[in-house]
């Protein structure tokens, strides 16, 4: 089940995730007395993260996408599977043995105004990882903290404020630049422009990237915005009800996508050029509640092309030679590309 | 309301219970040796343990906590040394008295505290609703014994109308309930009022004006009746206040009620009868909130089918 | 069980703000009690316990046969009023300041334990809490009073422990709803440890709802240790309160009127300013409350 990777220059990954999984108790009881029903948020999600790449992790709401991520920042319980960080395993450590990996491993929120102590300045907030980490004197800690949010965008005059008195895309550059002060590796952004209006999310994105370039991150980008992600990222998964169907280099998904559910979610994507227009594939119906998923196929009450073998049996996730995995029977995978 | 939410209200007003007696013996059995307590410091080692054995308290502590229980059950709470007699006798000849006062007091306090509070939320923000919202800030912050103390000088001294203290006739009665309805009314005119604040700005106000129905039809139809479900909660609070008001309201115009009573016993350290008035207080509280939340449930459908009431 | 605060903090009453002369009075009323509290000697004439047998329920100065020597008169036991109730106003404010600050930090700890434990030590604690609740407090002090008898430091730890269970109440709710999203969690995963998140963050978010709170719970500890004073079984003589001065004038009502009343005034001011202050503090600080 856990795609391997196939190229040549095979470095371990910086992270890997396998089979995780999260259920959490329903408070609905089956009987009076019943046990409670358990949703299986997360349900088996294996991908891996190369050092230095941009990974995206698309699907609708309530995919599971953002638990994913909290699963691997240990913010929610794993009930299985195992995360690799450098090959060190994340699910069940301590609070004390997270607080060195805090440092490499950063978050970035969906609500930039929720994610921020409204009593204190922002540059008190930006400051705050250093002293929880006692990294360098008040003095150098000012500088840097100062440094940073110049570096994000925000001016002198702002600094001072309280995060109500800036606007959503200067709060998430704060947010930002709080997530970059200490240096991390990995950072994980959790919907991060979904909250912002739509003619400042492109420049948190281009920020994003510039940074990225310029500080050397690796990045797990999570969002339901399809062409944000295409953007950005080098590869996607996409997930559906606590399942990843499907996952490949982004420029292979998005213009030979093979599973039903991504094409449908691809073909929604408002096209820039009126002339090129493609026949648009209907999602039917809303995607079922998690705590009672359909038998089979997760997906098939929804698919066109669901078989009696889509209602009965699970598919897996099947990899071809570029890279490129599916978990789908009725795929149509190129035979020219399979190895 | 569903039963089941009844039977859990109930079943936890009967632990409550059990946990205030519990409290009480192991309060009583913290406070020292009984046997050293009554017979003094200096008494006879073996008059020491004669007592202990006559009352049980050689035995184990939990034979000891059951014998307590049971004496509860049969309402044997011990001998009133100060009183010299039964302890339970000299409570229950003081109840009446006590209930008289509260009776009066509740009464008073609704035929004012309502219609105040009603008629200040009817005309808002009006120079009476300023004035009644004043006299009640004063009046719930005054001290019931200031309170009575500038009565006793008013009615008693200067004018002379009143008996300072004491009971028998309606005229000592004056002053006592009067005392205590000023807190109690305070109270009620304030919730009350923000009870109809509250639902003179529901929507169905407006729709109830809008299919014609006359302003007064409308409060009197539809205001009035939602406004006296959040004043329902009100109830136990003020039993509560009712009951500290009482000990000190009792103790200012010497009269012979259980507060009276309980103030004696505490200063004579008269553990038995102290413990007989604390447990009655705790249950009749009890007792208070276990109906004010039946009658929630009952009154408010949307409370009663929780299954969780807390 | 019902909530005590919903009643002691009714719907925002605009009366306060169009009346703002009650406002400066309550202000100017607590900065004298304040100023008197803290420079104690400078008022008084003579020690508060000095006895002078000669000079026996000396009415105060304005009245006939009334002398400078004493403004307020002389107790029964020719104690000079006006001193007497200078050390009363310092204990009482002193006992009330010590008692609602006991029980801040009682039942702002116990709140917090209480939302970051979960599971059974909230259900222990919300027990306690209904529990504490139910019973009217001054019951619950004569009875502790009764069962271990009276000294000072109960006293004060009683006057303490009045109150915990709304603070308590408060920061629980308040603390519960941080914790489970927003820059609760963001702090958390910088890596901050519960310290931290609780004292430099959630702390200073539910100050406001605690200070208005602290508003509340100070006239009523007031009220309760004067009540307990007047009766009897709070302060003890040779020291003296408020309430225990009231206490011993009520016995000379018909003969030295001042002797009650002059306390029993002071008390009604200072716990009236209070009340008022207190409304208008909390409209101030707090415009969406309820």
């Amino acid at each position: 089940m856990i795609p391997k990777s196939n190229s040549p220059t095979a470095q371990a990954p910086l992270l890997q995730v396998s089979d995780l999984r999260c259920a959490f108790k329903s408070s609905k009881r089956k009987g009076f007395f019943g046990p409670h029903h358990l949703i299986h948020a997360v349900n088996g999600v294996s991908f891996e993260v190369n050092a230095g790449e941009a990974f995206g992790l698309v699907g609708e709401s309530g995919c599971g996408k953002s638990t994913t991520a909290k699963l691997i920042l240990n913010m929610a319980h794993a009930s299985g599977g195992s995360v690799l960080y450098r090959g060190q395993e994340l699910v069940g450590l301590s609070h004390q043995a997270w607080k060195p990996l805090r440092r490499r491993l950063q978050y970035v929120f969906q609500d930039p105004l929720g994610a921020l102590d409204p009593r204190m300045t922002v540059l008190d907030q930006v400051i705050e990882p250093l002293t929880i980490h006692q990294l360098h004197d008040r003095n150098q800690q000012r500088q840097l903290a100062t440094q940073l949010l110049h570096s994000v965008g925000l001016q002198d005059h702002q600094l001072r404020k309280y995060p109500h008195e800036l606007s959503g895309g200067q709060r998430q550059r704060v947010v930002l630049a709080r997530a970059l002060i200490l240096e991390p590796e990995l950072l994980i952004c959790d919907e991060p422009i979904s909250a912002l209006d739509v003619s400042i999310q492109a420049q948190i994105i281009n920020l994003l990237q510039e940074l990225r370039r310029a500080m050397g991150l690796t990045l797990l980008f999570i969002s339901h915005d399809l062409s944000v992600v295409r953007h950005l990222c080098e590869r996607v998964a996409v997930m559906y009800l606590g399942q990843i169907v499907e996952m490949g280099p982004a420029k292979q998904l998005f213009n030979e996508p093979r599973h039903p559910y991504t094409q449908a979610l691809i073909s929604a994507i408002p096209k820039a050029d009126p002339g090129q227009r493609s026949e648009r594939i209907p999602l039917m119906g809303e995607p079922p509640s998690p705590a009672a998923p359909p038998a089979g196929c997760r997906f098939n009450p929804r698919c066109a092309l669901a078989t009696e073998r889509c209602r009965n049996e699970v598919p897996t996730l099947v990899q071809s030679g570029d890279n490129h995995a599916v978990a789908c029977f009725e795929a149509k995978i190129p035979v020219t590309e399979v190895a | 309301m569903t039963p089941l939410y009844a039977l859990q209200k109930i079943t936890r007003a009967l632990l409550t219970v059990l946990l205030i007696v519990s409290t009480v013996f192991i309060v009583l059995r913290l406070s020292g040796d009984p046997a050293i307590y009554v017979l003094g410091l200096d008494a006879d080692p073996q008059a020491l343990d004669a007592f202990r054995t006559r009352w049980g308290l050689d035995q184990p502590i939990f034979v000891q906590y059951l014998q307590f229980l049971s004496n509860c059950l049969q309402g044997d709470f011990g001998y009133s040394y100060f009183e010299e007699r039964d302890a339970m006798e000299a409570v229950l000849e003081r109840l009446p008295q006590t209930l008289l006062l509260m009776g009066v007091t509740g009464l008073f306090t609704v035929l004012i505290g309502i219609p105040a509070g009603v008629y200040a939320a009817l005309h808002h923000n009006s120079w009476i609703d300023r004035m009644t919202m004043l006299v009640s800030v004063a009046g719930f912050s005054l001290p019931n014994f200031v309170l009575g103390i500038f009565l006793i000088l008013l009615f008693s001294v200067t004018w002379q109308l009143l008996p300072t203290g004491g009971s028998g006739t309606w005229q000592h009665l004056v002053m006592p309930v009067l005392t205590m309805t000023v807190a109690e009314a305070a109270v009620f005119a304030r919730f009350t009022r923000s009870a109809m604040l509250e639902v003179l700005h529901q929507p169905y106000m407006r729709t109830a004006r809008a299919k014609g129905l006359r302003w007064h039809q409308a409060v009197r139809r539809h205001a009035l009746p939602n406004a006296a479900i959040p004043l329902v909660t009100v109830v136990g609070f003020f039993v509560g206040t009712l009951i500290a008001g009482g000990v000190v309201t009792e103790s200012v115009f010497a009269w012979p009620g259980l507060g009276r009573l309980l103030v004696t016993s505490v200063a004579n350290r008269d553990l038995a009868v102290v413990q007989i008035i604390v447990m009655l207080i705790a249950c009749s509280m009890v007792l208070t909130n276990l109906i004010v939340d039946l009658l929630y449930g009952w009154l408010d459908p949307r409370v009663g089918s929780l299954r969780t009431g807390n | 069980m019902t909530t005590h605060t919903e009643i002691a903090a009714p719907r925002r009453a605009k009366w306060q703000l169009k009346l703002p002369l009650l406002i400066w009075f309550s202000i100017a009323w607590l900065a004298l009690m304040l100023l008197i509290a803290v420079t104690g000697d400078l008022w008084q004439p003579y020690e508060y316990q000095a006895i002078d047998l000669h000079a026996r329920l000396q009415p105060p100065v304005w009245l006939e046969g009334g002398s400078w020597s004493h403004i307020f008169g002389t107790d029964h036991l020719g104690r000079d009023v006006l001193s007497r109730l200078v050390t009363s106003i310092q204990v009482s404010l002193l006992v009330a300041l010590v008692g609602t600050l006991i029980g801040a930090v009682m039942g702002t700890l116990i709140g917090l334990i209480a939302a970051h434990f979960r599971g059974w030590v909230d259900d222990l604690v919300m027990i306690a809490i209904d529990y504490q609740a139910a019973i009217p407090f001054m019951i619950l002090a004569l009875a502790v009073v009764a069962f271990f008898s009276n000294s000072l430091l109960l006293f004060i730890l009683l006057m303490g422990i009045y109150g915990w269970e709304r603070y308590a109440r408060i920061t629980r709710g308040l603390a519960l709803s941080s914790i489970q999203h927003g820059y609760a969690v963001a702090v958390r995963t910088l890596g901050a440890s519960p310290w931290r998140i609780y004292g430099r963050h959630i702390l200073p978010n539910i100050a406001n709802a605690l200070i208005v709170n602290m508003t509340l719970n100070f006239p009523q500890t007031i009220m309760l240790e004067t009540s307990l004073s007047f009766l009897g079984l709070g302060i003890q003589p040779p020291m003296t309160s408020l309430g225990n001065m009231v206490g011993f004038g009520r016995d000379y009502l018909l003969t030295a009127w001042w002797l009650a009343s002059l306390p029993a005034l002071v008390i009604f001011f200072t716990t009236l300013a209070f009340a008022l202050l207190g409304d208008w503090v909390r409209d101030r600080l707090d415009p969406t409350s309820r």
